[in-house]
């Protein structure tokens, strides 16, 4: 079986007995990924909390910025390594522009690890197609950091990612890195290409015409803007892969994470606690159905 | 005195008793919560004394209509809901989650988390009980799907130590469906005390051990069987009165398929998105919290306030809201109650006390559009039907 870190659920110290209330994480670092985003390094202030705290590949955080207000942000480094968490944020709603404000050293708040991950106990076995567009790698990342760990467990791994434009790319060196090293194939594509890009220029999904894939052998995980999501799990049933074997990562508006204030419904699940990642056979009836 | 499911002891407790009972809830440091009128309306609000409560008066309910108007004059309860239920002292609109400040890279609170009332619900509609049953599933973990969600603490302790004392209806209002949800007109569980109110009095059942010793502290006498047969009729034509009925037979399964029913353009057509059904919803539970700060002592409070899923922000991401339009934002909010409730709570959202229809401004009438949805097939859509017209 395959050692993924159990969820211990939302830190329980120090929050007053109430799950609304964030807990104090300190920034140790953060990095430009591109002209908007950035991933800032978090660790808890308090120590017992930092050895207490597990998240697997998939979940999420509320990052409390104070004074401010609540995001939900996936966990997007090393599972193995949770005493340190990343968030990689897109610095465009309220808070994560306040966020981007901070620098190393400020507190901020957390609460978490919420939701279902990536079904990594199904992925032994398996030959694993990972998809991501634009900010979508982020939840994926920390996938990639466990396949590296675990790689005889699993057989061919894929890794397609698409972005508007060569500099936006995330991760850029471990990207590279992740290509040469050989592990795993590396396919990237971006929208426009600008000077200096030698690699394929079009949508993430053209990518599969350059890759076989064996349905029934290969399981899928998806994570990016609404149109991916939907094409990229089409595209994957077209190929023979089982419902049961395509997951997706969706995005809603999130304000508690654990499935109590209402917003983050989509049909009868709650993506907060039933999700963010779904497999699509449990999805199927509402998948792409609009305002659903 | 044994808990039953048809509880044979029963009372009669004079009118004037009423006014011994609220003395006696007060004296046990109860807060005494009882229909009064407010604005017009009948609102439950915390009272000192059996004379704040509403008498005399009955309501006529309607599509988008209200009106209270002079009834018997010794009668209390001939009126049924009115907008307010007693879920805000469960689930307050507004409610202060915590006041914290940084120090020293902890955070420090500057104000105690909010403190469970002790709370006497007085003359509490069976609907509105049935409806507490369906927010105990959401604010609690005991429900098995529902495990992994933590236990709201104000919530279940202010219901772990209240007191209901149900008022059985003998007049249900021109909105009024709780036959059809099976939910009323008589209570049936979860409460400590049920009342049957007849000329001179109430007919009164034990509930539970605490409605029992409560009683025994209260001038009743056994109830004659006259005045128990008189009460089962007028439960009896209260359930043939109901001002509303849905059929519910099927409905969830049918609202699963109908997403692109042609019902859900009209009500669009009609609905304004202003909120107000979920607004006056007994099992309506969705929040937001916001963050506020005081700029110069630095400490920063998180604020819960009832939302709505009828406005824009409730599904706001940066990709836009989910659902943009009020076509959207209506089906959500019917199919919810009607239909992905029971996959997500193993119930039914609504409970049929009308509320919804009384108090929408354009009288849309939930009945009404589940009726418009069963009486026409929805429009065909297969999985492979939508995928080729998408991709």
């Amino acid at each position: 079986m395959i050692q993924t870190a159990k969820s211990v659920g939302w830190p329980a110290a120090g929050n007053g007995g109430s799950s609304w209330v964030p807990v104090p994480a300190r920034i140790v670092s953060i990095k430009d990924e591109n002209f908007n985003t950035k991933t800032f390094t978090l660790e808890f202030t308090d120590e017992r909390l930092r050895w207490s705290y597990h998240f697997e590949p998939g979940q999420f955080n509320m990052v409390y910025v104070p004074n401010v207000g609540e995001a939900a942000i996936s966990v997007s480094s090393d599972p193995s390594q949770s005493r340190q968490m990343g968030h990689t944020i897109r610095l465009v709603g309220m808070v994560t522009r306040a966020m981007g404000r901070m620098k190393v050293g400020d507190v901020v708040g957390l609460r978490g690890p919420f939701g279902k991950g990536w079904p990594m106990e199904q992925l032994e076995g398996h030959d694993v197609v990972i998809m991501a567009g634009g900010i979508g790698l982020a939840p994926l990342r920390p996938v990639v950091y466990w396949l590296l760990q675990h790689r005889n467990r699993c057989g061919r791994v894929v890794l397609f990612y698409g972005c508007r434009f060569p500099e936006d790319r995330l991760f850029a060196e471990e990207l590279q890195a992740w290509e040469t090293g050989g592990a795993l194939d590396v396919l990237v594509t971006v929208d426009n290409a600008t000077s200096g890009w030698a690699g394929p220029v079009g949508v993430v999904t053209k990518l599969l015409q350059r890759v076989k894939v064996t349905g029934e052998r290969t399981i899928v995980l998806v994570c990016g803007p609404r149109i991916l999501n939907r094409v990229a799990a089409w595209n994957f049933l077209q190929l023979h892969v089982p419902a049961p074997q395509v997951y997706v990562s969706l995005e809603r508006n999130m304000n508690c994470g654990f499935g109590r204030c209402g917003h983050c419904q989509y049909g009868s699940k709650f993506v907060c606690t039933d999700g963010p990642v779904f497999c699509f056979a449990d999805i199927a009836d509402n998948f792409a159905k609009e305002e659903v | 005195m044994p808990m039953s499911a048809s509880p044979v002891a029963t009372s009669f407790l004079p009118h004037a008793a009423l006014s011994d009972l609220v003395n006696l809830l007060r004296k046990q440091e109860f807060t005494v919560i009882a229909p009064t009128v407010r604005g017009g309306v009948i609102s439950y609000a915390p009272i000192a004394s059996a004379g704040e409560i509403a008498r005399g008066l009955i309501d006529q309910q309607d599509g988008g209509s209200y009106r209270l108007s002079q009834g018997e004059p010794d009668l209390y309860f001939q009126y049924v809901v009115g907008p307010d239920g007693p879920k805000r002292y469960l689930f307050p609109a507004v409610q202060q989650l915590c006041q914290i400040h940084i120090e020293g890279g902890k955070f420090v609170h500057d104000a105690d988390p909010p403190r469970a009332p002790k709370l006497a619900l007085l003359g509490v509609r069976s609907c509105d009980l049935a409806a507490m049953r369906v927010q105990d599933r959401v604010f609690s973990n005991n429900f098995e799907a529902r495990s992994k969600c933590p236990t709201e603490t104000f919530y279940s302790e202010a219901r772990r130590q209240m007191m209901v004392v149900a008022i059985n209806c003998t007049r249900p209002s021109g909105t009024c469906f709780c036959e059809s949800m099976d939910t009323g007109p008589q209570a049936r569980e979860g409460f400590d005390l049920a009342m049957t109110e007849l000329r001179g009095g109430f007919v009164v059942t034990i509930g539970s051990e605490k409605g029992g010793k409560l009683l025994q502290g209260l001038p009743a006498r056994p109830a004659s069987a006259a005045e128990l047969e008189l009460a089962e009729l007028k439960m009896a034509r209260a359930r043939e009165h109901m001002g509303r009925h849905l059929s519910t037979n099927g409905l969830k399964e049918l609202l699963t398929h109908s997403l692109e029913h042609a019902q859900w353009d009209d009500v669009a057509a009609r609905c304004l998105s202003c909120g107000n059904c979920t607004m006056v919803c007994p099992t309506c539970f969705c929040s937001t919290v916001t963050d506020s700060s005081t700029l110069a002592e630095g400490s920063m409070t998180r604020t819960r306030r009832w939302e709505s899923c009828f406005t824009h922000q409730f599904s706001y991401t940066t990709a836009g809201p989910v659902r943009n339009t009020i076509r959207g934002r209506y089906r959500h909010w019917f199919r919810h109650k009607l239909s992905t409730w029971f996959d997500q709570f193993g119930c039914s959202g609504c409970v049929g006390c009308g509320r919804c229809i009384t108090w929408c401004p354009v009288g849309i009438d939930i009945t009404a559009e589940a009726r418009q949805i069963q009486a026409s097939q929805p429009q065909k859509e297969t999985a492979a039907a939508t995928r080729e017209e998408r991709s």
